[in-house]
Order: structure tokens, then C-alpha cells, then sequence
């Protein structure tokens, strides 16, 4: 199915020529679309005229930017050094089971959730923690976890 | 206006813990009774009390309490107000012994002077705490003497390398160029670290003066604050702060009635750890990949778009106002000889007091963590303080009275870093450490320098190969091996410093090593595929709670018979141990 562009055409204006725009240009662009398709990608290549392969290569390079589609919520999983010795890799297998995600992947199939891991939240005394959207949520144990995951699901009906 | 004030702390941290909630119950209770005014403030830094109420104005002086519950924070008011507060609740107090005033009473607040006491979003309230007195002093000075007042504060760069801030301004300062820099670099990425997050939250005003007054000395008008996307509230304040200070007349155009103009952007990063590394943060600031590049030239002659650009971290920055204010004769009285000053810590871990602290250079670790951290968080004793993040490395007990300064940390192995302080205890598996951190900086590493970009990964491999009981007797000549040749062969500060967790804990903690690779033990019981569960015969009463748990029925015994475990079978899943009410299964 072909990507509708149109509602990107207000930010491309906004920052059609100017220098050092491509990162917090991404940054919109992806709060719009949810995610940078390479169609996105290509199609913004073709308007700003700068070569697809330097919007690949930064959109690559940052971990803030997503090639593919996210869950509707976003859950952070704190790795920093004081959440890594609160046992942050318990909290980690508690959520994988919980959604029911196996290996490598990172978003249920009901796309209402996506899991990530990140660097640190700098709450180090809450540790360890996790972030859902804006809500952090601190000293958790691998126990809990499924409750705080029932409030969101809940929401849903589900 | 009433006399009796009452502040909540809003910071990250304390938002996470419950801040909001308690703010609302107040809002409401204000409605309807008032007599009081209501208020917000940032960190004061103590992170572990969280959610933190102040109350003054009363007989009782100034008070906080910690650990505040929504639901009994009306009733703590009424108390207060009837001189009747019970002490339990009560962590600092200017009248009253509150438990933790000791812990502040070690400290020297310079960067973090305001934090927790302003409310960061009123440039009045700064203002009301000498803010922006420093500005109206510098512009009435020549730049030059500016520069020599900082390079003869002594003060270096808080970011971790620890280089003269005065002298870092004065090459700036002489490049030739019409259009220049300032920046400063808030994209802490060390995990464990959270200082630069809540000087921003806390006190805005005081790094964005300390810049102005920079761009003032080394004649730049344009500036950048590049800081973590992952901090939106530090983001919030910064972009509130630069509004209330344009409107002032202490940023844009004609500064205060005098020729200099600065215009401030806060740029906000995308996730790269390497982009905390200065050449990196220009390359993201223009837009592109944040790789290092090579130095010569350096910023201060080609930075930002080719323009002579000065970077320095949120600590520096936030120092300025104080070293203009009160001289530097004043801020040589702090700290030692080589590293005068303060420096900020995050101390985090198995530490009872975990939190923001500042304290005065010079002073020795154990008093860090006994004294102002309040010691252990458990009855496990300390092992290690990790410092300085993945580029730092881990300090054992036996050197605990080395004194905080650049030259003292750096001959342990470790580094001042930006701050981050990790609590260790006994349950901490060295080697485990070692591969979290060479797990980061390898993720982490932009692939530039073929050394870190792969050599990082083969010390990887090896470490957790390690903690995975397949270690092989050269394998700590090869880590060795890398390491040196990663230090050589990496152009910027991540791979040049990403050996330094593996070598720490190499010359401190070899035995571990050792037990992993020849023993096959992991002597901290962390690592799981090393773990044996065995039962404990003289404390097992034969209550089989722990045979009807294994999932894979690897325990054998009769009731109230001694049990025992397969060793073959066991899966070291740890049922067993959690479900032993007698601790009578061994776990190492």
C-alpha cells in the first residue's frame, strides 16, 4: 500500500534549505508516521534533494529512530549500571513472558506494545526501572510486572 | 502571599516517585483552606526519600519530610502548623535534628547551590538568589580578565578529562574566525549518571548565565545546548529558562544595554552514546552521523561548521557564575591544590543514601560513602565503587582512602568521569560488571576505528564466554592484549577508554577471573550458568517445598528427610532457593 506524504508536506517546507536540519527533521517526521519507511525516507530525499543514503545513514546511526513500525505503547527497560545490579535482566524476562514475546522480538502482535532497552533514565534510585510512554516506574521486582502491563491493557478492553 | 510555604520536589526522579500525586492532594487542600502557598522545586538530592515535601515559615523552621504519602500529607500539614510534626517523617531540618542532616552537612554546594531550593521555571526566584549578578559583573569586565579569573580559579572540565577550563577558553578566544561557538554538552550517556539531568532540572539559569558569560569572554554570539532526548523535562526547563531570560534582556540582542548579543539553542540528541564525545556532538549539531573526527584541528579552530567552537559540560558551565561572584581566590579555598572546587556524584547502587551529592575535591571515598552516603544499603559488605561509567573502571575496598582529584582517581585505573558512583557489594560478580559495561561501549561504539568497533567485540565474546563457565586459561592474556591495542589504535575517547572495566577489574579482582575460568564458580553468584544449588543438610528439615518446585524434579528426599540435588539435571533455574523458607539451599 502506498504511504500518504501529505501530511509531511507542512515540516519539509519548514525546513526545506536550511543547514543541520536532518536530525530534528527525522524527529517530526517520525512523530508523524510513527516510523521512517524507507518510502518515507525516499520520498524525502526527493523533496529536501539530499542524497537517500545520507537520510538513511542517520537514521540508521541514532537509536531514537525507527525503521519499522511500533506498538502503541512504547516500554523502556532502564540497562544502566545501577538498574543492570538490581537484577534489570529479571524485569526484562518478566515482560518478555508477560507479552509473550520470544527471541529477537520486540512488538506483540496486537501492536500494543513495543519493548526497548536504554542506556539509562537517570532515576538510579529507583532502581531497577522502567519506563511506559511518559510514566516511570520504579524499584520493580520481575512479580509485578503483570499488574503494572493489566492497567494498560485494560484501557483497551482487552 | 502567606508566610507558610510549602514545596514539592518535582524532579524526574521525584515525579517517578510519586510527586505528582502528592502535589495534586496539596492543590486541593489548598482550594479549600489556604493559608499557605504552594510551590515547586527541583532535587535537592536526596533521590531516595523520594517523594520530598518542604514546609517553612513556621515556628518549626524549615522541614522536610521524606518518603511522603499522599494520603497523610494533609494531616503532616496541620501538624506543622500546630508545632507538633513527629520526627519520623522528618529527613532535614534547620531547628530539628532530622536524620539525614548529616548527610548534607558533608557537603559543599556550589553547582547544585539552588537545586531543590528555587523553583526552576521563575527566573525571579533565581534572580532573588543572585542570579544574573555575575552576568551584570563580567560584562563590566574586559574578556581577558574574565579568562585569567578562570584559569586562575584553577577549574577543569567537570566532563571527565578533567583539562583547564581557562586555558580551553583562551585558545577559543584567540582563534581567528568572525562567527564562533559555545556549547554545551548535556548528552550525559554514562549509565549511573544523572548529574547534568538534575543541575538542568533544578537550576536552568545558572548554566545558561554561565554560558553567556563564556560567549561574553571568547566573543561568540551564537550557542548550543545539546542534551539527551531521554531528559524531556531538563529539556522543558532549559526551553522555559532561555525565554524568561530573552525577555529579561539577558539573552538576544545588545545584552543588558551593551554591544554583546548571544543568541542560545538547545538541541536535543537522537540516542548515540559517542555523541558525548566533543568532535561527535558537532558532527550530530549539523545534522549528520555523530562520529568523532580527527584531532588536529581542534574545536577551538575549526569546530561548528568550520568555526572556532568552545564545548564544555553542564558542571563547567554551572561553575562560572560562582568563580565570577566570588572570585577566584574563594574557589581556590575549595578542594585541593591541582583540582580546586567541588564535584557533583551521582552515587547509585547498594548505597543507603542514594541521590545527588556535591562535595569539595580532596575528600576521601570511604567519607563518600559512610559518611555522606550513608553507608551499605544491606548487611552484604562493600565490594567496589565503580567510577566514571564505561569509560571509568572499579576502585576496591582497599583503596578506599584515596582522595577525590583528577590525578588521585586516574593512578587507580579508574576515572573522575562526569560523575556516576556505583555502589558494589558482595553480591556483584566482577566479571559480570566488566562485560554489562564492554556489552555497552561495544553497542555503542560508531565503527569508525576498526580496534573498537571489532577489537571491543572480540573482548566481548571472550568475557562472556567467561561468565558463561567456558573460559580458557589465555583468555585473560588475550584481554589484556586487545586492551592495549584498542587504547592505541581508537581515535576518541569511548574506544580509547572502553578497555578500562576489564582492566580495573583485571588488577583488582584477578582471583574472580580466575574462579570463573579454572574453578568454573562465579565466588558472587551472579553468573547463572556457573551457579551450583545444593542443600545445606544441618538447615534442611525435610519440608520437600523445594522438590515440589524444581520443574524438572532434580531433588530427591523423603519428608522430613535431608533433600538433595542432581547436580546433572539441575537446570539453575533457582526455585529451589526461593522457595526454601529455612535458607537451607546454598546458592554459589
Amino acid at each position: 500500500m502506498e504511504q500518504d506524504f501529505s501530511p509531511l508536506a507542512e515540516s519539509i517546507k519548514r525546513y526545506r534549505g536550511k543547514p543541520g536540519i536532518l536530525i530534528p527533521l527525522l524527529q517530526e517526521v517520525q512523530q508523524i508516521m510513527g516510523y521512517l519507511s524507507i518510502d518515507t525516507m525516499a520520498h524525502l530525499s526527493r523533496e529536501l534533494d539530499i542524497p537517500a543514503a545520507e537520510i538513511y545513514g542517520v537514521a540508521t546511526f541514532y537509536s531514537m529512530f525507527k525503521l519499522k513500525p511500533q506498538g502503541k505503547h512504547i516500554i523502556r527497560i532502564c540497562k544502566g549500571t545501577a538498574c543492570h545490579v538490581s537484577d534489570a535482566d529479571g524485569i526484562k524476562d518478566a515482560l518478555k513472558s508477560s507479552l509473550g514475546l520470544e527471541g529477537e522480538e520486540d512488538t506483540t502482535k496486537d501492536m500494543l506494545f513495543t519493548l526497548m532497552e536504554v542506556a539509562c533514565l537517570g532515576c538510579c534510585s529507583l532502581a531497577p526501572v522502567i519506563m511506559i510512554d511518559d510514566t516511570t516506574y520504579g524499584k520493580l521486582s520481575p512479580d509485578g510486572i503483570p499488574k503494572i502491563l493489566e492497567r494498560y491493557a485494560y484501557e483497551e478492553g482487552k | 502571599m502567606s508566610e507558610i510555604k510549602v514545596k514539592v520536589g518535582m524532579a524526574s526522579c521525584g515525579v517517578a516517585a510519586g510527586a505528582s500525586e502528592v502535589y495534586d492532594v496539596l492543590t486541593r487542600y489548598q482550594k479549600e483552606s489556604g493559608g499557605f502557598d504552594l510551590g515547586s522545586t527541583a532535587c535537592i538530592g536526596m533521590c531516595f526519600e523520594e517523594p520530598i515535601v518542604e514546609f517553612s515559615g513556621g515556628s518549626l523552621g524549615s522541614v522536610s519530610l521524606g518518603a511522603v504519602d499522599p494520603a497523610k500529607i494533609e494531616e503532616h500539614l496541620k501538624d506543622y502548623l500546630d508545632n507538633k510534626l513527629p520526627d519520623a517523617n522528618i529527613i532535614q531540618a534547620d531547628k530539628h535534628n532530622g536524620k539525614h542532616n548529616e548527610l548534607l552537612a558533608g557537603q559543599t554546594r556550589i553547582v547544585l547551590r539552588n537545586c531543590g531550593v528555587i523553583d526552576p521555571k521563575s527566573i525571579e526566584d533565581y534572580e532573588a538568589h543572585g542570579g544574573y549578578t555575575a552576568l551584570k559583573k563580567a560584562l563590566a569586565m574586559d574578556p581577558d580578565e574574565i579568562i585569567d579569573e578562570v584559569k586562575a580559579s584553577g577549574l577543569r572540565g567537570r566532563g571527565g578529562a578533567g583539562f583547564s577550563t581557562g586555558l580551553k577558553w583562551s585558545f577559543a578566544a584567540r582563534a581567528k574566525g568572525k562567527k564562533k561557538y559555545v556549547i554545551c554538552n548535556a548528552d550525559e550517556g554514562d549509565p549511573g549518571a544523572f548529574m547534568d539531568r538534575s543541575t538542568l532540572e533544578g537550576d536552568p539559569h545558572n548554566v545558561i548565565e554561565g554560558m553567556i558569560i563564556g560567549a561574553y569572554a571568547m566573543g561568540a554570539d551564537e550557542g548550543y545546548i545539546y542534551c539527551r532526548a531521554e531528559y524531556p523535562m531538563a529539556i522543558r526547563h532549559l526551553l522555559i529558562a532561555i525565554e524568561k531570560a530573552e525577555e529579561k534582556g539577558y539573552l538576544g540582542k545588545k545584552i543588558l544595554g551593551t554591544d554583546f548579543s548571544f543568541e542560545l539553542h538547545v538541541k536535543e540528541g537522537a540516542g548515540a552514546f559517542v555523541c558525548g564525545e566533543e568532535t561527535a556532538l558537532m558532527q550530530s549539531i549539523e545534522g549528520k552521523r555523530g562520529m568523532p573526527t580527527i584531532r588536529p584541528p581542534f574545536p577551538a579552530e575549526s569546530g561548528l561548521w568550520g568555526c572556532p567552537t568552545n564545548i564544555n559540560n553542564v558542571e563547567t558551565w554551572a561553575n562560572i557564575t560562582y568563580i565570577i561572584n566570588q572570585g577566584s581566590v574563594e574557589f581556590r579555598k575549595i578542594g585541593t591544590d591541582k583540582s580546586p572546587g567541588t564535584k557533583v556524584f551521582a552515587l547509585a547502587g547498594k548505597i543507603a543514601g542514594s541521590g545527588l551529592i556535591e562535595v569539595p575535591m580532596g575528600i576521601e571515598l570511604r567519607d563518600i560513602i559512610y559518611k555522606v552516603g550513608g553507608g551499605m544499603k544491606t548487611d552484604k559488605p562493600f565490594k567496589a565503587v565503580q567510577m566514571g561509567g564505561p569509560s571509568g573502571g572499579c576502585i576496591p575496598a582497599s583503596l578506599l582512602d584515596t582522595i577525590v582529584d583528577y590525578d588521585s582517581i586516574n593512578a587507580t585505573g579508574a576515572i573522575m568521569g562526569s560523575g556516576g558512583m556505583v555502589v558494589m557489594d558482595s553480591g556483584t560478580c566482577m566479571v559480570d560488571v566488566a562485560r554489562f559495561f564492554l556489552h555497552f561501549t561495544q553497542s555503542e561504539s560508531c565503527g569508525k576505528c576498526t580496534f573498537c568497533r571489532i577489537g571491543t567485540r572480540r573482548m566481548l565474546e571472550i568475557l562472556t564466554r567467561i561468565t558463561e563457565g567456558k573460559g580458557e586459561p589465555e583468555d585473560i592474556d588475550k584481554l589484556e592484549d586487545l586492551a592495549a591495542n584498542i587504547i592505541k589504535g581508537s581515535l576518541c575517547g569511548l574506544g580509547q577508554t572502553a578497555p578500562n572495566p576489564v582492566l580495573t577489574t583485571l588488577r583488582y579482582f584477578r582471583d574472580e577471573y580466575l574462579a570463573h575460568i579454572e574453578a568454573k564458580r562465579c565466588p558472587a553468584g551472579v553468573c547463572n550458568s556457573l551457579l551450583r544449588y545444593e542443600v545445606i543438610p544441618d538447615k534442611c528439615v525435610g519440608c520437600t517445598a523445594c522438590a515440589r518446585k524444581c520443574p524438572v524434579s532434580c531433588i530427591s528426599g523423603k519428608v522430613k528427610e535431608v533433600h538433595y540435588i542432581d547436580q546433572e539435571e539441575c537446570i539453575r533455574c533457582g526455585a529451589c532457593y526461593s522457595a526454601c523458607k529455612f535458607g537451607a539451599i546454598n546458592k554459589g
